[in-house]
């Protein structure tokens, strides 16, 4: 049996554990605000909040509830547009400013906006016009142009909400601490050893294979304690296998070891992906175009399984989605040296944000006085698997930054892709654009290029 | 005034087709579709399928009982495929069964034996093999002939401009339920009720009267749900005649994208003739159309392309002619703009490209072409010109000459990064260009409590048009809007509706709305003059009140109905707008088929990462003709919805199938329309000033189509700002520009 709170009502339910979350709530609860528009994840047409136990604040994250199995609310507080509306048909200060600005035309995506905006105003993280924004990158809009609702967005970023207000969430919301609590305690945490398949986001797995999931016999990481946690030494950053995107964007470790953290990491996906994709679950997935898997490819790291087998990322793929991994390993740790002086991530896509690269790439130095030390150099896009450039990494150990060695290691790592055309580019686009992002990383790291 | 709708959207309480609430019983219909564009259905297997779960009835083109066809200008698109398949995601099997989850698995057990035949996706090949939906369309005015061989200069090309998917957020579906006698109520989320009527009315054989359409709102439509909303509908109506139960299909993302058309993908030829002043004397163009594989409205979208095809410019001698190419794609249709964009793209290239080759600045030759009043079009109407108000007041306001140079400034000191200027005028045509279209109907009820109900053929999608409606009933009752209700789109209500579209529905169902309203005015006073024993037109209502004059009577607007009704005179009223002084007449290809032009001219700048070839929109700046707008909040939402739409046309957005017909920008993942960041960082709207009258409901001029259009100039700015970084080539004009065409035109013939 799954509990959660869902607005302000607690559930119990037997419904199997890979049930959506969205149709949950549309076909079982009756509650029609949240919209469908793909079911892949890709619209926030869905977007719903979800409030977590963390010390003794609950804190909240929006997610996509098409790609949400039910498993993932155990525990939590899940909140839709029905939960956040005031009564007597009165508007929430997010509503109120979406309606002055004219922030909604056919309406259909409206919903996933308020949303996203409320969970926004809901952080306690410092806010701007641009963060605000920042927090609907998720959600498409086909009719307003978007502009009208950066005008409410500005709005609302103005304002400073507190819950007990009223004037965001509905007076209930001071309760779900304490409730949370209770549910908590009532929580197992025992594994089922039997099943080999885990659950991390689901947002590869639910858009790959929806009806499968459903009723999969599965365990579910993503919010497994122990899976979750960043740490540090003098020498290495340890991670657990379920941290997410976000997760990543708010460690103090990473903000200090990456000062464009938060540029690179906006590439990837939208805020209620970044929320539930996991490390792990962009490993296995093992795409080539996989964002995280290039990032830590060019960091080098490895990967431990609950076998205690470590394995350097870069010899964990063997071919198209063939992995080094036995059917009953699964990732628990995934570490990386801090030696780097240097780190950049590049990707271009169709579309900058929300979108799938057609190339990316990454790449870690250690650079003294002008010369390379050490280099790892990823590539995505470019092969049948995410692609750490071996010749091309060793080629520039030992050598000066310069225009020249730049030259001489994009001819080398040329010779080690192999693009393919497809709807992400021809293969003479990706070798081109390979060769620029190689350069470009010069030019923002050194200015050099 | 805010939208009507606002409050119940961000409360999320709105409700769409896949919200309605399902009668017991309820049966849920899935699409077996195929996987082949072109080949001879052989066999289809139904008897796995037929066994699952759940599964209630399957459905072929031999049980229908009525005919397999659901063509609206053509008879040539069968609802299911019976001995041939046209297309990949032509339905071949409708699976009925108790849970949606159960009809999509039980589609998958369903096989098709399909022999495939020659498949054709490229309009040009089409032309080659004779594969035409009907004869060619042409439009001439003067000789270009003759008038080729005075122009000093000629230039000549070639254009395409891809397709775009209309990715309403709500997918299509409908509900059908039956009622008594024999008759279907329909829920459709569609434009255009009656030709969901009239479709099933074709394919279950009831005459029109059994069947009731009926459409609270749509989340989003932009074309794609003006005839392409009727399979659906059919659908669940063939289901429920057969089953004699309510059956709903709300269609998967994918299956929407891949089983409907989208707007048509153009090639065209140009030829353009210049004098030594720089004005346009001669203009020839030919369009290839990719129409798809059967009609649906490609020939009118093909006729707006010729009616646009001179945009906003005056040309004496025009010879355009089009072709609607017949291929293995799902038919193509109805999309903001209508064709016209297709065709003013085409002009826009050729004038880009005896720019280049001249070596002035394109804005020249555009300027120096602009229509003036009194101009002929090549279809024969006079124009009554705001093109060149509109360009100057926008000059005035954005200074065109300060934005290029600092342009040009910028370029000069950045390596990495260059910035494109450009402008678009836009001339668009409001009216159906069949002249027929252009009537609407508004039913008006008058309640003895004071309150006012109104229906009109009008479908709102977001545009606005339900407040627009209630504005018009409102002002003339003189009533504050809580007292007005716009409901639903219904045929029992309203019958032989045109579609919403050609951005006409404000006009024509608002000025039905007025004419009902007026007429129930009218006759409300008339009693009110006789209680009161004043003249007629010194009665006045006033916020509820009536006026002798200028003073307050004692008369309120609920006590004056009751004498009405004492009186027993009616007060509902139907009234009929068709909008006066249109014709063409398509033997001579001249006539004036439009009511009004709308007019404006943008400036849009650009700014591109030529080290990774991407690129951002800096501003979009137009000076827009509103006329007198009735709405502001509207129409404001209209234009920067419709710019951003154009610019996702123009540059990110790429329908893209394969050489088999098989769509692999299936999938939002894989389709990308502009979200957040990619739109301009500042759109800035000038109202055209202007004290013209016209045709519009309240003055206040059509907007939803026309700023689509100057989205077009994104392309332009684009192509300015590869030239800055690469001056040795010419690019080719091919849209999208997308950021693999950037990167590849960047680096073309360059050594770097
Ligand atoms: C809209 C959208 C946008 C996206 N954008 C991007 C993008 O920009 N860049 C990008 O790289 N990806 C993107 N993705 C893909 C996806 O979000 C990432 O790959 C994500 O990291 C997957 O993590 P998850 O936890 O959701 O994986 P899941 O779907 O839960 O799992 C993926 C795979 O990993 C396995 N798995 C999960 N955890 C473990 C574990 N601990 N040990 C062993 N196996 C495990 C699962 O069994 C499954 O095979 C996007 C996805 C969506 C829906
Ligand atoms: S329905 Fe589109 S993101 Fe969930
Ligand atoms: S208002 Fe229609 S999709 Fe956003």
């Amino acid at each position: 049996m799954i509990k959660f709170i869902l607005n302000n009502q607690s559930i119990e339910t037997n419904l199997p554990k890979g049930t959506t979350v969205l149709d949950f709530v549309r076909y079982h609860k009756n509650l029609k605000g949240t919209k469908i528009g793909c079911r892949e994840g890709d619209c926030g047409a869905c977007t719903i909040m979800v409030g977590e136990l963390t010390g003794d604040a609950v804190k909240y994250r929006t997610m996509t509830s098409c790609l949400m199995p039910l498993a993932n609310a155990e525990g939590k507080h899940i909140v839709t547009v029905e939960g956040i509306n005031p009564e007597n048909n009165e508007l929430t200060a997010v509503q109120q400013a979406m309606v002055d600005e004219s922030g909604t035309q056919c309406g259909f995506c409206t919903v996933g906006f308020v949303m996203s905006l409320t969970n926004f105003c809901l952080d306690e993280s410092p806010k701007d016009k641009n963060s605000a924004i920042s927090a609907i990158d998720g959600n498409i809009c086909r009719c307003t142009g978007y502009k009208s609702i950066e005008r409410a967005c500005e709005k609302v970023n103005s304002g400073k909400w507190e819950v007990e207000s009223g004037k965001l969430v509905p007076n209930y919301f001071s309760d779900i601490r304490k409730r949370l609590t209770v549910l908590q305690n009532e929580q197992s945490k025992i594994k089922n050893q039997k099943s080999k398949i885990f659950v991390g986001g689901g947002t590869d797995l639910y858009v790959q294979k929806h009806e499968e999931m459903v009723y999969a016999e599965a365990n579910h990481v993503l919010f497994d304690d122990e899976l979750r946690t960043i740490t540090e030494t003098d020498e290495l950053v340890e991670l657990g296998a379920s941290v997410v995107v976000t997760d990543l964007l708010e460690s103090p470790i990473f903000n200090r070891l990456f000062p464009n953290l938060y540029r690179h990491l906006k590439l990837i996906s939208s805020t209620p992906i970044r929320n539930m994709a996991t490390l792990a679950g962009n490993f296995i997935n093992a795409s080539p175009i996989g964002d995280m898997t290039a990032y830590f490819l060019a960091l080098d790291a490895n990967i431990e399984f609950n076998t205690g087998r470590i394995l350097p990322l870069k010899d964990f793929y063997l071919g198209y989605k063939q992995m080094d991994r036995s059917e009953d390993e699964y990732i628990q740790k995934i570490r990386f040296q801090k030696g780097f002086t240097h780190f950049n991530f590049e990707k271009v896509c169709k579309r900058t944000y929300l979108d799938i690269a057609s190339v990316n790439t990454a790449i870690s130095l250690k650079v003294t006085d002008n010369e390379i030390e050490h280099a790892h150099v990823s590539c995505g896009g470019v092969f049948a698997t995410p692609l750490y450039l071996r010749k091309t990494s060793e080629f520039l150990q030992g050598k000066e930054i310069s225009e020249e060695t730049i030259a001489a290691a994009n001819e080398i790592l040329q010779s080690e892709i192999a693009p393919i055309s497809d709807v992400r580019g021809t293969a003479e686009y990706k070798r081109l654009l390979a060769k620029q992002l190689f350069k470009a990383h010069f030019v923002e790291l050194f200015g050099v290029g | 005034m805010i939208n009507i709708d606002a409050k119940s959207h961000v409360r999320g309480e709105s409700v769409y087709l896949d919200d309605i609430p399902l009668l017991e019983g309820t049966l849920f219909a899935c699409v077996y579709d195929s996987q082949v564009a072109h080949g001879k259905l052989k066999s289809v297997d139904i008897s796995e399928a037929k066994q699952c779960a759940g599964v209630v009835k399957i459905i072929l083109a031999k049980d229908l009982k009525g005919e397999n066809q659901i063509g609206g200008i053509l008879p040539d698109e069968p609802l299911l495929a019976d001995e041939e398949v046209h297309f990949c995601g032509m339905p071949i099997a409708i699976v009925v069964a108790e849970t949606d989850e159960q009809a999509r698995h039980a589609v998958k057990k369903i096989k098709a034996e399909i022999e495939t035949l020659e498949i054709i996706t490229d309009e040009r090949i089409a032309f080659e093999k004779g594969s035409l939906i009907a004869p060619p369309k042409k439009f001439v005015m003067g000789d270009t002939e003759k008038a080729f061989k005075d122009c000093e200069h000629i230039f000549e090309g070639q254009t395409y401009s891809n397709g775009q998917e209309h990715l309403y957020i709500e997918t299509q579906g409908a509900y059908t339920i039956p009622s008594e006698q024999g008759g279907i109520k329909v829920y459709s989320s569609t434009q255009g009720p009656t030709a969901v009527q009239k479709a099933i009315s074709k394919v279950t054989g009831l005459p029109w009267h059994q069947i009731e359409v009926d459409v609270t709102r749509l989340g989003g439509g932009f074309g794609g749900k003006e005839d392409q909303a009727n399979a659906w509908a059919c659908i669940c109506a063939v289901a429920t005649q057969l089953t004699k139960k309510p059956v709903k299909y709300s269609l998967h993302r994918m299956e929407d994208m891949r089983m409907t058309g989208k707007r048509h993908p153009y090639s065209a030829d140009y030829k353009i003739g210049l004098d030594k002043d720089l004005k346009i004397i001669a203009y020839e163009a030919v369009f290839y159309q990719n129409a798809g594989a059967s009609c649906d409205l490609s020939l009118p979208v093909l006729e707006r392309t010729l009616f646009h095809c001179t945009n906003s410019y005056f040309i004496p001698n025009v010879m355009a002619t089009a072709y609607s190419c017949k291929t293995h794609l799902p038919p193509n249709t109805a999309f903001r703009g209508f064709g016209g964009p297709q065709g003013m793209f085409v002009i826009e290239s050729a004038i880009a490209h005896a720019a280049e080759k001249l070596g002035v600045d394109k804005a020249e030759i555009q300027q120096k072409n602009l229509l003036q009043n009194d101009d002929e079009f090549p279809y024969g109407q006079k124009v009554v010109s705001e093109a060149e108000q509109s360009w100057h007041q926008a000059d005035h306001k954005f200074d065109f000459n300060r934005l290029k140079s600092e342009a040009e400034e910028f370029n000069s000191s950045s390596k990495y990064f260059k910035k494109g200027v450009s402008l678009m005028p836009i001339c668009f045509g409001i009216s159906f260009t069949n002249t027929r279209m252009n009537q609407a109907r508004s039913l008006v009820h008058v309640y003895l409590d004071g309150s006012v109900a109104v229906s009109t053929g009008a479908v709102e999608m977001g545009q606005g048009v339900n407040t627009k409606i209630l504005q018009v009933a409102a002002d003339i009752f003189s009533l504050s809007q809580e007292r007005v209700k716009v409901h639903t789109t219904n045929t029992l209500r309203i019958a032989n509706t045109s579609p919403t579209a050609a951005s006409a529905g404000a006009d024509l169902n608002g000025h039905a709305t007025r004419i009902a309203c007026e007429k129930i005015l009218e006759r409300i006073k008339k009693v009110a003059s006789e209680v009161l024993e004043v003249n007629s037109e010194e009665i006045s209502l006033r916020d509820g009140m009536v006026f002798i004059g200028n003073s307050p009577t004692e008369m309120t607007w609920v006590k004056l109905l009751e004498k009405c009704y004492e009186k027993r005179i009616s007060l509902s009223e139907h009234g009929h707008y068709a909008p006066p002084g249109i014709n063409f007449d398509w033997s001579t290809a001249k006539g004036h088929p439009f009511a009004y032009h709308v007019f404006g001219t943008a400036i849009i700048g650009v700014t591109v990462d030529c080290l990774r070839g991407t690129y951002e929109i800096d501003y979009v700046k137009a000076c827009h003709d509103f006329g007198k707008t009735m709405n502001t909040a509207v129409d404001l939402g209209q234009i920067e919805g419709g710019i951003v739409q154009g610019i996702g046309w123009m540059t990110m957005e790429e329908v893209f199938y394969d050489g088999q017909g098989r769509l692999r920008s299936n999938a939002l993942s894989t389709y990308k329309i502009p979200d957040v960041y990619s739109v301009p960082k500042e759109i800035d709207i000038l109202p055209l000033e202007t004290s013209r009258e016209n045709l519009a409901i309240m003055n206040s001029k059509a907007v939803g189509e026309p700023p689509l259009m100057y989205g077009i100039g994104a392309y332009f700015a684009i192509r300015e700002a590869v030239k800055a970084f690469n001056q040795n080539n010419f690019l080719q004009f091919d849209a999208p520009f997308t950021a693999e065409k950037v990167l590849m035109n960047l680096y073309k013939n360059q050594s770097n």
